[in-house]
């Protein structure tokens, strides 16, 4: 009988710790599958967060280091400056790379290290209960934001994909979603992309994938689903921030 | 052995470890210890290997966790305040046991302080420093040609027990220029091979984890088991330490780094007064010599710590001596540097009886 799928090598066979729905698994397969497609699994290291990605270590078949809490873009800087023909990735939630380390993404960015952030924006802190993230909406009702996010005391959610796609150091940057199958595609074709990039030397790429948490937005699967379509996507709108491979020379 | 050379100790601890095959290197700029990233901008792009000058102390240590996870010969250096900032880093260094080199040329504390010699930062540097159990060899040398040996030094023990190494120079050290005398490098032991880092997986191997996050209680016991019986290893055969005149000694001072040399003046003028005084200056701060302190405390009558602190080494001098003789304190501090004549006139007050 034909084999009409098979899971990707690069992944484990550990069963994933993510609680039902959470789209953390899906966007773990496409990072594998990319990592795979290119035939990179024997030169390839992971670099993984702290926050509910924190055991990713288990899961992608390939070499990993787990990170302390916002440091993957420092850890992966490292490595890749010892191994360049490494394809090295950080995979990692909002608190850990758009609060805590905010700044070892940005100089990242702006060194052009050629490493590939995958930013898994859910928009809440998953790992430790359900705080408030930088990139809550504003109104988000979460653990240290009870009363909804107020934007005057709290300040607004970040869009790191904007802020950091004003730098020159980046060569790719995307914001995607996982919502319907459509938008997995154009995911698992953004990461390939920002993975090509970095193979070719061009600079530093990073793919925001919006996710969702049903567990502490209070949801079902489902309803998560339609709330990061109806509530995250008009305030993190999906598509190409940069692309040095379309801009015209002199850019 | 290479030819003499006059340079400044920054600049001889950039340069032993560049010879001793460390080509990665991640700092920051802080004073007193600019001219080892200023070095090292210049001369590891001549060798083929990589400076980067972080975004910060934090984000450099995190570079290191990198790229000795990789495998890498790796160094940073700073000075008290940013060695701060690097303790969470060295913390998960020393877990997930990653050997590297970090230099701490530190200045007087606490806060942003001041930016003149001090040893106020001997706790933080002998007892972890970060959170969680964890040790590493603390190496303080007083002299510039010393740093170099002690450099190359730090860098083997890191490699042999897969551990962070420190070196710790008062402020003086990194400034003072001296003549030295750069050796062929080669390793003091032989070298474990670096199965463990990450590098790429072939599938012929292990996978590599480099990973400091141990969840279950069990599992972590195990893992602290282990690097206890590695301490213990390192502080069974890797303790260093000098003793001048303590044969005879009445009055034993101990010292290290440049108050040392300040000390062995005074014990010289002591001695040319008939008072006899002995000094023991600690190579390794940890391990502590415990062992010839103790030792002492059967034959000498009377001890003196002397420290570019508010007195801080000075607790592990008790501890050594436990109680058999008394154990007293003379430090400056804040930059201030103790004089010759500061010391003697504290011998001559402890031979008095005063
Ligand atoms: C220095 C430090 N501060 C705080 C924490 C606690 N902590 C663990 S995960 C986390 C937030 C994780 O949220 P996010 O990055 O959004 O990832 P998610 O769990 O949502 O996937 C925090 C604050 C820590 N481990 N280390
Ligand atoms: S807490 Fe949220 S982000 Fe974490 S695994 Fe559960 S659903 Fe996913």
């Amino acid at each position: 009988m034909a084999v009409v799928f098979e899971k990707t090598k690069m992944l484990t066979d550990t069963p994933f710790h993510y609680c039902p729905g959470c789209t953390h698994g899906i966007i773990h397969r496409l990072v594998a599958e990319c990592v795979e497609e290119l035939g990179m699994q024997n030169q390839c290291v992971g670099v993984a967060p702290v926050g509910c990605a924190v055991f990713a270590y288990n899961y992608f078949n390939c070499d990993m280091m787990e990170a302390a809490h916002g440091r993957a873009p420092a850890v992966a800087t490292g490595c890749k400056r010892v191994h360049p023909e490494n394809l090295v990735f950080t995979y990692q939630g909002d608190g850990d790379l758009a609060s805590i380390g905010c700044a070892e993404i940005t100089h990242a960015a702006t060194r052009g290290e050629k490493i590939t952030a995958v930013f898994i924006n859910n928009a809440i802190y998953g790992m430790t209960g359900g705080q408030m993230a930088p990139t809550s909406l504003p109104g988000q009702v979460t653990t240290t934001s009870p009363y909804g996010r107020d934007v005057n005391s709290a300040g607004y959610p970040i869009r790191m994909s904007e802020m950091l796609a004003t730098l020159n150091g980046p060569a790719y940057i995307a914001r995607v979603s996982v919502h319907d199958v459509p938008h997995i595609i154009q995911a698992k074709k953004a990461i390939k992309k920002a993975f090509e990039y970095q193979l070719a030397g061009k600079g530093f790429s990073m793919v925001e994938v919006l996710s969702t948490c049903p567990t502490n937005w209070g949801m079902t699967p489902q309803d998560a689903l339609k709330w990061l379509v109806d509530n995250m996507i008009p305030y993190y709108p999906l598509g190409v921030m940069k692309d040095i491979g379309t801009e015209k020379e002199g850019e | 052995m290479g030819k003499k050379m006059l340079m400044k100790g920054n600049e001889a601890i950039a340069e032993a470890a560049i010879q001793a095959g460390c080509h990665y290197f991640f700092g920051y700029p802080i004073t007193p210890q600019s001219q080892v990233p200023e070095y090292m901008s210049k001369r590891l792009p001549q060798v083929g290997g990589t400076f980067l000058q972080a975004e910060s102390e934090v984000a450099a240590i995190n570079m290191i966790y990198g790229a000795a996870g990789s495998g890498a010969r790796s160094m940073t250096s700073s000075s008290s305040p940013g060695v701060s900032l690097k303790q969470e880093g060295i913390s998960y260094i020393a877990c997930a046991e990653l050997p590297c080199l970090i230099v701490n040329m530190v200045r007087s504390g606490p806060g942003l302080g001041g930016i003149q010699p001090s040893q106020g930062d001997y706790f933080q540097a002998t007892r972890g420093g970060g959170h969680g159990d964890y040790y590493m060899p603390v190496l303080a040398p007083a002299s510039v040609q010393e740093a170099v040996e002690l450099t190359q030094l730090a860098l083997d023990l890191a490699d042999m027990y897969r551990t962070p190494a420190m070196l710790l120079g008062d402020g003086l050290i990194g400034q003072m220029m001296e003549p030295v005398e750069m050796p062929d490098y080669k390793p003091y032991k032989k070298l474990p091979e670096k199965t463990w880092a990450a590098t790429g997986w072939d599938g012929k191997r292990e996978r590599a984890i480099i990973n400091s996050l141990i969840i279950e209680p069990d599992r972590l016991e195990k893992h602290l088991h282990h690097l206890d019986e590695k301490w213990n290893r390192i502080r069974a055969e890797e303790c260093r330490w000098q003793e001048e005149m303590t044969e005879d000694a009445e009055i034993v001072i101990a010292a290290y780094g440049t108050t040392a040399r300040v000390c062995r003046s005074a014990m010289r003028m002591a001695r040319a007064e008939g008072i006899k005084v002995g000094l023991l200056r600690p190579i390794t701060l940890w391990p502590f010599p415990y062992d010839a302190l103790s030792r002492l405390a059967d034959t000498a009558d009377k001890f003196l710590t002397v420290e570019m602190s508010l007195g801080q080494m000075v607790e592990d001098v008790r501890l050594a001596v436990n109680g058999k003789k008394p154990v007293e304190f003379y430090g400056r501090f804040g930059g201030v540097v103790p004089t010759v004549r500061e010391v003697l006139n504290k011998i001559k007050a402890m031979k008095e009886g005063k």
